[in-house]
């Protein structure tokens, strides 16, 4: 870096920022925290083991910092190709309210300090998992995967099939078979989910050069991968069946909503979803064809959701952890 | 003695304008809370785990 550029650094950046507290929460990413504390006390719920509503609490909250700041190491790193996609344009770090360096720091800071709550009030094995899920996703998804190949999605999607298995391991110490299958649920959901999206989002990714599915294989071998990866899915959101984590609650979710979810995912399969076109400004904004793929992403997310609540309603309605012991 | 060129010429730091001011400021509340909320979990977690171990010794 020259004299030069170190100075105007000096002027533009640090207390000339203009940036506020709002910002640095948006480096977050604070909707993508939503799903991950949801997923994360659906597995701290379910777990067979109670824990204090204290640890549980701040353990949850440590997941959300974990989340967070590996929010921000993705925000600082992609900050190139956000400014590219329209979805991701007004991110704080492409604004140049957020400094680069500064959401490197802001990822560093609050990964140590979840890893280290996560360990102070649940265990190592939990601490460790969070952490190498926040080098997952900052490193081997975000630096490597996400440019690399199109298979970025289905590997990097590890990284957000974490938290259900993170809580579980912060209530029991342990990782048994549930919360492997709570892993695999979300880790098969994902790539479903986000070639959808990628479908009617196309041109954002082309734009970005990032290796899509639909801009690496085209839109037909890409709405026949999410109808395979959807069955693949629907298939292992059963097996909470077999082992006794899902109940009727839950087998009503599994069974009536991932029929649903493959009808949804066979239209977009018969669709021209993700064939030529300019894409729409909004996320839920598309072009007539592929309205298929809006539908299926849209529906793909409560999915989700209604499997996770699913199971914290049968787990947690009795509430055991949170009153019986506050403290120990 | 040669003048400084351009690129040696020390920075003087500006003014900060009246936003950057407010921004400054809220910026270090946040911090300042943040730091505050840290410890106490901090001091929350330690107040448990010796109620814990307390009652599993007892």
């Amino acid at each position: 870096m020259s004299v030069t550029e170190k100075s105007a650094e000096t002027i533009t950046g640090g207390a000339a920022s203009a940036a506020s507290p709002a910002d640095y929460i948006a480096l977050m990413k604070p909707r993508v925290m939503t799903l991950v504390v949801f997923t994360g006390f659906a597995g701290l719920v379910a777990a067979p083991v109670d824990m204090s509503f204290i640890s549980a609490a701040i353990a949850i909250f440590a997941l959300a910092l974990g989340a967070g700041a590996a929010g921000a190491f993705n925000m600082a790193y992609d900050s190139d190709i956000d400014a590219v996609m329209r979805r991701t344009r007004l991110r704080p770090v492409v604004r140049g309210i957020v400094p680069r360096a500064e959401a490197y720091t802001f990822g560093g800071v609050f990964t140590l300090a979840s890893v280290t709550l996560m360990a102070l009030a649940a265990n190592y094995v939990a601490a460790a998992l969070l952490a190498f899920s926040i080098f997952f996703y900052a490193l081997i998804y975000t630096v490597w995967l996400k440019r690399s190949t199109p298979q970025n999605i289905v590997i990097g999607g590890a990284a957000g099939a974490f938290p259900p298995m993170i809580g579980w391991a912060a209530a029991t110490g342990s990782v048994s078979l549930d919360a492997v299958i709570l892993f695999a649920i979300i880790f098969l959901w994902t790539p479903p989910h986000s070639w959808a999206l990628a479908l009617y989002k196309s041109g954002d990714y082309a734009a970005a050069k990032i290796p899509m599915m639909p801009v690496a294989k085209g839109a037909a071998s890409t709405r026949r991968q999410i109808m395979i990866y959807a069955i693949a899915y629907v298939a292992i959101s059963l097996a909470p069946l077999a082992t006794g984590l899902g109940g009727m609650v839950y087998a009503g979710a599994a069974i009536l909503g991932g029929a649903l979810f493959l009808v949804l995912s066979g239209r977009v399969l018969t669709s021209r979803a993700g064939e030529a076109g300019t894409d729409e400004d909004g996320l839920y904004d598309v072009r007539a064809g592929d309205r298929a793929a809006r539908d299926l992403f849209a529906f793909s997310i409560a999915h989700l959701a209604l499997l996770f609540a699913a199971l914290i309603a049968e787990h947690g309605a009795g509430l055991h952890f949170a009153f019986a012991r506050f403290w120990s | 003695m040669t003048d400084p060129t351009p690129e040696q010429t020390p920075e003087r730091p500006r003014a900060l304008t009246a936003d950057e001011e407010k921004a400054r400021k809220r910026r270090n509340v946040a911090i300042f809370w943040s730091l505050i909320g840290f410890i106490l979990l901090i001091f929350l977690v330690t107040i448990q785990r010796l109620a814990s171990n307390i009652s599993a010794g007892g």
